[in-house]
Order: structure tokens, then C-alpha cells, then sequence
């Protein structure tokens, strides 16, 4: 066997091989997607009698899925309009909250030299690297201590701490492009540090800013431990994360309409993320370069 | 999906040190400098302040509570100081399933980062020729990982289901198996030609269902690595009549193993504090219970809350000493390649 056969074999071995990778990467990636849509869509008897159809019947498309899992409890549904609201104001609130602290965080930990700017973002990073469970113990025991467990506001504060750290350090990667100079031609002509951030290298920062913004809602959106540890109790306040788990054990709810909550739980971050691909992919990779 | 789990990569994976700017020496270099610091403290304090409130006191916090006798009702009367002892630590060191949970936690840990940069490593090279909608198909990879972690959970738990889950339906139909497999409820062991591995079918279950959520994350960086290789080494070695492994041995796989070592820490830390995903699928059950899990069950459901504290130290402990050898071992061999 000379080493040219060898390898026209495995050029066509992988030749052949890429396909049916490919397609069963596709098929893992987006089969369970595709399922939850279909199983909303399909009474469940229709489910418990041929759970291997993998399409729906057309004449059998079921949009009251839809309407029991968003009517309100006393309408017979499942209330998940007021676990939408819930999961909004969080996350919203934590997007701008987290915003407003790590934008002129990033900013100093990248322009301006004081003392312990460096360890600060090392300390700010470990945060990352702690089991969230070790810290859930102490918050759940202070904010039951202060009454704030089973508030919003409560789920709010913890949020904004933990995603603070990772938002100052996506942020000053950015800052860290944009030329000092700039800044500096503005000092010149009269304006202040402050002044200069705040018309030269913010509206320039706008990009990071936007996809930082997104990066930190579907965290939000997408917890699930401290909303689980604050406000199971209190049904009033459940996020759609936490609503669908609390559901998902009782055998009152059929699973179809469960599907169809996974699926409102699930459609704004898809749609986000694929509105902004190419900016998060960007960010979740920004250094990797270096290896 | 975790906080932490979720954290953007590229966070740790840069080097903390920047080029210093050169500043050249001017008058009023002091004031300035004086200035640059003082807006630089005005500029951080929120941050640090609500880092130090909510992470770093209840990190101390947690400490503290791990020596005391702390339960959910005498919760009020707790305080920083206390009567300290290592009761906890000796309760918890000793009670039954604390070393099972342990070692679930390692193999769960393991074996799931080696199935997430497995598979990342293989979606990487597959997509690495160009076709027509080659964009598409990457954005498609990286849905699992962007999913919420319940909805994702759920969806599987359904499809998995022993009664109308999709899965045990074509397995039983197609793929010839005597029964449907309970696949988030059977604790029993799996044994390879008679071997036993002490590694229940639920847990093999979670381990893949980490492998599966967790490939994008391993996806994104190997592929941002494989765009950098320089094509001239492959060209090179394609007129030196390498073989597509060859090539894949010698020079591709070494650029990468820079990137996958950076991933195993990173995925490595993230799946030994997982807490979400065997929560949801398995809620701990038939040889699933990690330690995270087994933490909430002090803390919740026996409310004791000093023993929660207790485990959650040692697992954070073994974490840090796990890492550190790693770091130890592959740390220096890292900097040369």
C-alpha cells in the first residue's frame, strides 16, 4: 500500500463521513425543539396514542395549549402571562441595573491606573469559579432574614451581583480597543475624564454595549437555582423558568400544554439569538485566539 | 443554565495584563494621575460595592454558618459569631451517601466535559470546510446551549419518557429493544461485557445530556482556534503527502490542545458545581445525586442549614485542590505549546 492510496481512502472517508456528521449534529441540535413545537400543538390523547407521529395531524392542531397555559389561574389556566411579566421585569431590570454599574466599571478598570485595578477584576473573575450553590446558602439565609425573600427585588440585586463582574470584563475588552487619543484630543479641546467617556468613548462603545445588554437577559431569563431558592413559595412571583419546573411534577397539567409553556419559555431567547449571532459569538470568543 | 455555567469564555481564557500605554512624561503628570485614581475608585465603587455585599461577605458568611448549628428554625437567632464546632464537617463527613455523591459528582464531572469538547472537537471539524450555509449551520449548534436549562430539560425528560417518549418509541420499534428504557429513573448499573460500572443508566443519561448542552461552549472556541491556524502548515504537509490524519496528528491537533486544555478547566469547574441540569432530570434520584444537589437537600428539604454550608465548603475545597494539580501538572507544558 503506497501512502497515496492511504490517502485518497481518507479523503473519502471523510468525504463521506462530513455529511452524516453534520446531519446528526443538526439533528441532536434541533430534533428536541422541534419535538417541544410539535407536542404543543398536538392534543394528548392524540400523544398517548401514536407517540411516534413526527408530524402533527392537520386536522388536529391544537392551539388550546396556548390559551390554558397563559390564562390566569382563576380562568382555569396555568398563569404563565403573569410568570412572563415576572421574567421580564427581572431580567429588563437586571439588564439595566448591571449596565448602569459595569459600564463605568469597565471603563476605569481600562483607562484609568489606581491602585488594585488589577486585582479587582481578578476578584471580580474568581466570582465565576465559586459553586453558585455555596452562595445561594448565605443569600437565602440573609434575604430570609430581611423579609426580601420571595420579592423580585431580592432576585434582582443577587442577579446584578453575579453578572456584574463578567459584564465589566466583556465591556473593558472593548474599551480597551478603542484609542485613547481620542479621548485625549477631547481633553485638549476643554472637556473633562468624565465628559470624554461620556461623548467619545461610550457612543463608541455602543456595539459591546448592545451585545452585553443581550448577553445579560438571557442569563436572566434563563436562571433557574435563585429563583428556585427565592420565590418557590410564592406562586405570585414565579418566572417562567421556575413556573414550567414547578409544573413539570405535577401530573395535573398535561405535558402538552407544559410544551407549549417550554416553548414561550424558550422563543425569545431563540429569536434573540439569532438576531444577534454574530455579535454574541463574537463576544463569547473574544480572546480565544490566544489560547 | 447556571450564572456561572454560562459566563462568556473569553473571560478567562485572555490574559489578565495589558500592554502598558506609554505615557510620556508632561507637566501635571501628578495631578492628573491623582485625578485618574480618584475618578477611577468613584467609577468602580458600585460594582465592588455590590460584589462585596452579595458575593464576598456571604462567601465569609457561608464560612461562618459551616461551624455553627444553624437550622431553618432557629434561623433568627443566628448571627456572624457563634458557638463554633466542627460538628457539621464530622456529621456530613460521615453521613452514608456523602462519598457516593462525591465520587457521582467526579465521574458526572469527567465524563461529562470529555463529552462535551468530544463532540465540540468533532462539530468543529466538520464545519471547518466552508459550504453554502455553513453560518446557518454553526448558529444552529449553538441552540442547546443557549436554551433555558428547564425548558431543555423538560423537552428531554418528555422525549425519554418510558410510556410516549419519542425516544423509547423508536428504540423499541426500530431499533429492536426488548422494553422502553427508564432512562432518568433506573439506578441500575451499567455493565460492559460483564463488567460492572458502577455508573447507573440515569447517570450515563445526565452525563450525555451535559455532553449535549455543553458542546456548543467547546464548539465556539475550538472553531475561533482553527480559523487562526495558519493554512500554510496544512498546504505544506498536503505536498509532503500527509494524509488527512496525519495532518490532523501532527498539526492540527497540537494547535489545539492550547484551546482544549483552557476548555477542560473551564468546562471541568462549571459541570462539578452543576446544580440545574440533575435537579431537574433526575431531581438526584437512582445514582444521580452530585453534591450540589445533595446541599440543596440539607438546605431545603431537612433544613439544615449548617450542614448545607458544611458540604458546600468541601465541595468548593476538592474543587480548589483539583484544579490546582491540574493546573500543576498541565499548567507548565500549557505555556510551551
Amino acid at each position: 500500500m503506497s501512502s497515496l492510496s492511504r490517502d485518497a481512502f481518507e479523503r473519502r472517508l471523510f468525504g463521506a463521513l462530513r455529511p452524516l456528521v453534520i446531519g446528526f449534529l443538526l439533528l441532536i441540535c434541533l430534533f428536541p425543539f422541534y419535538y417541544m413545537v410539535l407536542l404543543s400543538f398536538r392534543p394528548l390523547d392524540a400523544v398517548l396514542q401514536d407517540p411516534g407521529a413526527l408530524w402533527p395531524d392537520l386536522g388536529d392542531i391544537d392551539f388550546g395549549t396556548y390559551r390554558d397555559v397563559l390564562a390566569s389561574q382563576s380562568d382555569g389556566g396555568q398563569g404563565f402571562l403573569s410568570f412572563i411579566k415576572n421574567s421580564f421585569l427581572v431580567a429588563i431590570g437586571t439588564v439595566v441595573l448591571t449596565l448602569l454599574v459595569s459600564i463605568p466599571g469597565a471603563y476605569a478598570v481600562s483607562r484609568l491606573e489606581f491602585f488594585g485595578r488589577r486585582q479587582i477584576s481578578a476578584v471580580f473573575l474568581g466570582v465565576y469559579f465559586f459553586p453558585a450553590i455555596l452562595l445561594a446558602i448565605p443569600l437565602f439565609v440573609f434575604f430570609t432574614r430581611i423579609e426580601q425573600r420571595g420579592t423580585l427585588t431580592g432576585l434582582l440585586v443577587v442577579y446584578v451581583a453575579q453578572v456584574a463582574a463578567v459584564s465589566i470584563y466583556m465591556l473593558r475588552n472593548y474599551f480597551d480597543t478603542i484609542p485613547a487619543s481620542l479621548e485625549e484630543a477631547a481633553e485638549i479641546d476643554g472637556c473633562t475624564r468624565i465628559q470624554a467617556m461620556w461623548h467619545i468613548s461610550l457612543p463608541l462603545a455602543m456595539p459591546a454595549i448592545a451585545s452585553n445588554a443581550l448577553f445579560i437577559f438571557m442569563i436572566a431569563w434563563n436562571e433557574f437555582l435563585f429563583a428556585l431558592l427565592f420565590l418557590v413559595e410564592n406562586r405570585d412571583k414565579w418566572t417562567v423558568s421556575l413556573g414550567l419546573s414547578q409544573l413539570a411534577g405535577s401530573i395535573e397539567v398535561p405535558t402538552t400544554v407544559l410544551m407549549a409553556g417550554s416553548v414561550i419559555l424558550t422563543l425569545p431567547i431563540i429569536v434573540l439569538f439569532f438576531l444577534s449571532e454574530r455579535w454574541l459569538a463574537g463576544g463569547l470568543t473574544a480572546g480565544a485566539e490566544k489560547g | 443554565m447556571t450564572i456561572s455555567g454560562s459566563a462568556p469564555a473569553g473571560a478567562t481564557v485572555e490574559a489578565p495584563d495589558q500592554v502598558p500605554r506609554d505615557r510620556k512624561p508632561q507637566r501635571g503628570r501628578s495631578a492628573r494621575a491623582r485625578d485618574d485614581r480618584r475618578t477611577g475608585y468613584l467609577l468602580i465603587s458600585p460594582t465592588a460595592v455590590i460584589v462585596f455585599a452579595m458575593v464576598i461577605l456571604p462567601i465569609l458568611w457561608t464560612v461562618s454558618l459551616a461551624f455553627q448549628n444553624v437550622r431553618l428554625l432557629n434561623l433568627r437567632r443566628t448571627g456572624f459569631i457563634g458557638d463554633y464546632s466542627l460538628d457539621n464537617f464530622e456529621k456530613v463527613l460521615t453521613s452514608p451517601g456523602f462519598v457516593d455523591a462525591l465520587v457521582t459528582t467526579l465521574v458526572y464531572s469527567v465524563c461529562g466535559t470529555a463529552c462535551a469538547i468530544g463532540l465540540g472537537l468533532v462539530a468543529a471539524l466538520a464545519l471547518r470546510q466552508p459550504f453554502r450555509g455553513r453560518g446557518l449551520v454553526r448558529a444552529c449548534m449553538l441552540v442547546p446551549y443557549v436554551a433555558p436549562v428547564v425548558a431543555a430539560a423538560f423537552v428531554w425528560t418528555t422525549m425519554l419518557n418510558p410510556q410516549f417518549g419519542v425516544v423509547n418509541h423508536y428504540g423499541t420499534s426500530l431499533l429492536g429493544w426488548d422494553e422502553p428504557i427508564a432512562f432518568l429513573s433506573s439506578g441500575e448499573p451499567i455493565s460492559v461485557f460483564g463488567l460492572d460500572l458502577h455508573v447507573s443508566k440515569s447517570l450515563a443519561t445526565v452525563v450525555l445530556f451535559e455532553g449535549w448542552r455543553s458542546f456548543p461552549f467547546a464548539f465556539l472556541f475550538l472553531t475561533a482556534r482553527l480559523q487562526a491556524i495558519p493554512e500554510t502548515l496544512e498546504e505544506a504537509a498536503i505536498v509532503d503527502g500527509a494524509t488527512p490524519t496525519q495532518r490532523f496528528r501532527y498539526i492540527v491537533l497540537p494547535q489545539l490542545l492550547p484551546t482544549i486544555a483552557v476548555l477542560t478547566v473551564l468546562r471541568f469547574i462549571w459541570t462539578f458545581n452543576n446544580f440545574d441540569d440533575i435537579y431537574l432530570l433526575t431531581g438526584g434520584g437512582s445514582g444521580t445525586q452530585v453534591v450540589a444537589v445533595r446541599v440543596y437537600d440539607y438546605l431545603i428539604n431537612r433544613g439544615d442549614i449548617g450542614a448545607a454550608a458544611a458540604q458546600a465548603l468541601v465541595l468548593a475545597a476538592i474543587l480548589a485542590v483539583l484544579v490546582a494539580v491540574y493546573l500543576k501538572l498541565f499548567g507548565r507544558s500549557e505555556e510551551v505549546a
